[in-house]
């Protein structure tokens, strides 16, 4: 049978395995790996990992949907999320949210069709001085203005 | 005596995360002393007499903490370093992670040694990306230079170190849903007791500590408990201590000061004052999102644990926020709110239902549909929470809730009777 992963991801999840006290560590990072080289983790990816472990499918499925970071559908190329929570909402995050919406033609929560980008509010990213804060893929700004964000994606477009 | 800032000596200078640069300021000294003149034991005394109080959020005393730890080895001890950092207002573990990651390291391998444990991990949030590079980078570089590995310094101590990504779940602050989480599952807190440094990751003795908790258990290894316990307000708030500030001020950051300093010393000394010169202080929340919220006429307070517990709040994580006249406070509670019915675990009822019927009956007020009896319902609510729950996220939500109903009733009643947001109307939204 072939491999759902890369072997490359199948000998680092070996890696994992070795690495903790106990095998049931190793599926967040597993999870990360499968997210990283595929984009997101689908019913399949959660199979494989869970087959990794010795876990059920359905165990594996109910820890993918405790985290926000496990995406169970594929995401844009960039992934803008705007933080929303109290300090970023005090400096002016809703108004951005708006913005970024308009700019991106996208709503919050959706990736756009052609796949280049989705958006996403989510809740404090831990760096409220600089507020009003966005993480794009793994990358952090702030703060953040609407036109300081038209200038960041068009660096990255 | 002046203060001298020690927790942020380096966060300023081009490169401050690179080993080089922390040897260059004396980095590592502290282990090799603690390594060469303390006993593990010892060390635990040493860190009990230094008055060090838990930078996490509850002030526990650290060597008490480590001094849970049953006698007997039987089974591995475990030293989990709470890098999760997800409470509104909080963010200064974050800079000790970008910008020193080395004085973080060096108190995690001190502290290990204290307690006797040969397996560490560093639980840090999945969204800290650039926090995750650093760290994982310091690692290899104490590794390299003989401070990680096997036979430490020539101590005969061993120590290894894993970085473990969160996966965007603030609960997973939580000391046991860290542990949950670290293996493998999801980030449900358990019933305590028993506590983790009983029955902790996979059921050993374990300790969770804070990132800065570990950092300054730097410094009391290169100074001394004797230093430590003289800065701050001895005999239980000692120490320094970094202070975040956000909101509606000039400069939003963080601040080391003794613990102690006075709060508006930190927003009109530090923080620079009010951001908008026309719009003074309406509120504040000197500890984090989860803590009481003071009116602007109770502020005159100082920032240490006991302190602010006479003030009727709590140091928290010490994640100030501000908030000028010009901030609804129906809105501001309604975006909290909003945030922990988002977080709740879902594990116990009032935590689960109580957090999303607070959104609901906060978001008709600010909509212009509330009730009468939505202000009363409101306190209802936080009260049925409170207490009833398996951890404290519970009284997370209950406390600002309370809180803020009590200090402002007014403006909720106003929301009630006007059936509009007063603010959002003034500004002719
Ligand atoms: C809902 C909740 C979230 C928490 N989040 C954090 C956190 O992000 N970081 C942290 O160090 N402690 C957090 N704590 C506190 C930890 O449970 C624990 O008390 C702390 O990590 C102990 O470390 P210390 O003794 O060094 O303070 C949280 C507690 C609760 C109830
Ligand atoms: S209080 Fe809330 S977060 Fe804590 S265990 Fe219960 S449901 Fe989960
Ligand atoms: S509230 Fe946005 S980063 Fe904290």
């Amino acid at each position: 049978m072939s491999l759902p992963v890369r072997p490359e991801t199948d000998r680092r999840i070996d890696d994992l395995l070795a690495r903790f006290p106990q095998k049931g560590s190793a599926l967040l990072p597993a999870l990360y790996l499968v997210q990283e080289e595929k984009g997101w983790v689908s019913e399949a990816s959660m199979e494989y990992v869970a087959g990794k472990i010795g876990l059920s499918p359905a165990f594996v499925s109910g820890v993918v949907s405790f985290y926000t970071m496990f995406h169970r559908q594929p995401v844009g190329r960039h992934h803008v999320q705007i933080c929303r929570t109290l300090p970023c909402a005090l400096r002016g995050a809703d108004a951005l949210m708006a913005h970024a919406a308009k700019r991106l033609g996208v709503k919050d929560g959706q990736t756009r069709a052609d796949g280049a980008c989705s958006l996403a509010s989510v809740e404090c990213l831990g760096a409220c001085d600089r507020a009003p804060f966005v993480q794009i893929n793994d990358r952090d700004f702030g703060p953040v203005d609407p036109s300081g964000l038209d200038e960041i994606l068009k660096r990255l477009e | 005596m002046a203060f001298e800032p020690l927790l942020t000596r380096n966060i300023h200078r081009e490169g401050s995360e690179s080993i080089d640069a922390y040897l260059a300021s004396g980095g590592y000294q502290g282990l090799r002393r603690v390594l060469k003149e303390f006993t593990p034991e010892k060390f635990v005394e040493e860190v009990k007499t230094s008055g060090l109080r838990g930078r996490g959020g509850a002030g526990f005393p650290t060597g008490m903490k480590w001094g849970f730890l049953p006698k007997g080895r039987e089974k591995p001890r475990y030293l989990c370093v709470n890098a999760d950092e997800s409470e509104p207002g909080t963010f200064k573990d974050r800079l000790l992670i970008e910008k020193d990651p080395h004085l973080v390291l060096e108190g995690i391998i001190a502290s290990a040694y204290a307690i006797e444990c040969n397996l560490a991990f560093f639980y840090i949030r999945g969204e800290f990306h650039q926090g995750c590079r650093t760290f994982e980078k310091a690692i290899a570089e104490a590794r390299a230079r003989g401070f990680l590995g096997k036979n430490i310094l020539g101590s005969g101590f061993d120590l290894e170190i894993i970085v473990y990504r969160g996966a965007g779940a603030y609960i997973c602050g939580e000391e046991t849903a860290l542990l949950e989480s670290l293996e493998g599952k999801r980030g449900y807190p358990r019933i305590k007791p028993p506590f983790p440094a009983v029955v902790g990751l996979y059921g050993c003795p374990t300790i969770i500590n804070n990132v800065e908790t570990l950092a300054n258990v730097t410094l009391i290894a290169e100074r001394g408990s004797a230093w430590f316990a003289g800065i701050g307000r001895p005999p239980k708030n000692t120490g320094p201590k970094l202070f975040c500030i956000s909101g509606h001020v000039k400069r939003p950051g963080v601040y080391e000061a003794p613990l102690g300093i006075p709060f508006l010393e930190l927003l009109n000394e530090r923080a620079g004052g009010m951001l908008h010169p026309s719009r003074p202080l309406k509120a504040a929340v000197p500890g984090g999102s989860s803590m009481k919220i003071l009116p602007a006429s109770k502020c005159d307070v100082l920032l240490d644990f006991d302190s602010l517990a006479a003030a009727g709040t709590s140091l928290g994580s010490a994640g100030g926020m501000v908030m000028d006249t010009g901030t609804c406070i129906v809105g501001a509670l309604l975006n909290l709110a909003r945030f922990y019915a988002h977080e709740s675990c879902g594990q116990c009822t009032p935590c689960r239902e109580g957090t999303g019927w607070l959104v609901k009956i906060l978001s008709r007020l600010e909509r212009g549909d509330g009730r009468p009896e939505d202000v009363g319902l409101l306190a209802d609510i936080a009260f049925r929470i409170e207490g009833n729950t398996v951890c404290p996220f519970g009284e997370a939500i209950a406390w600002p809730v309370d809180s803020y109903v009590k200090a402002f009733r007014e403006e909720f009643e106003d929301h009630a009777r006007r059936k509009a947001c007063p603010m959002r109307a003034a500004a002719g939204a």
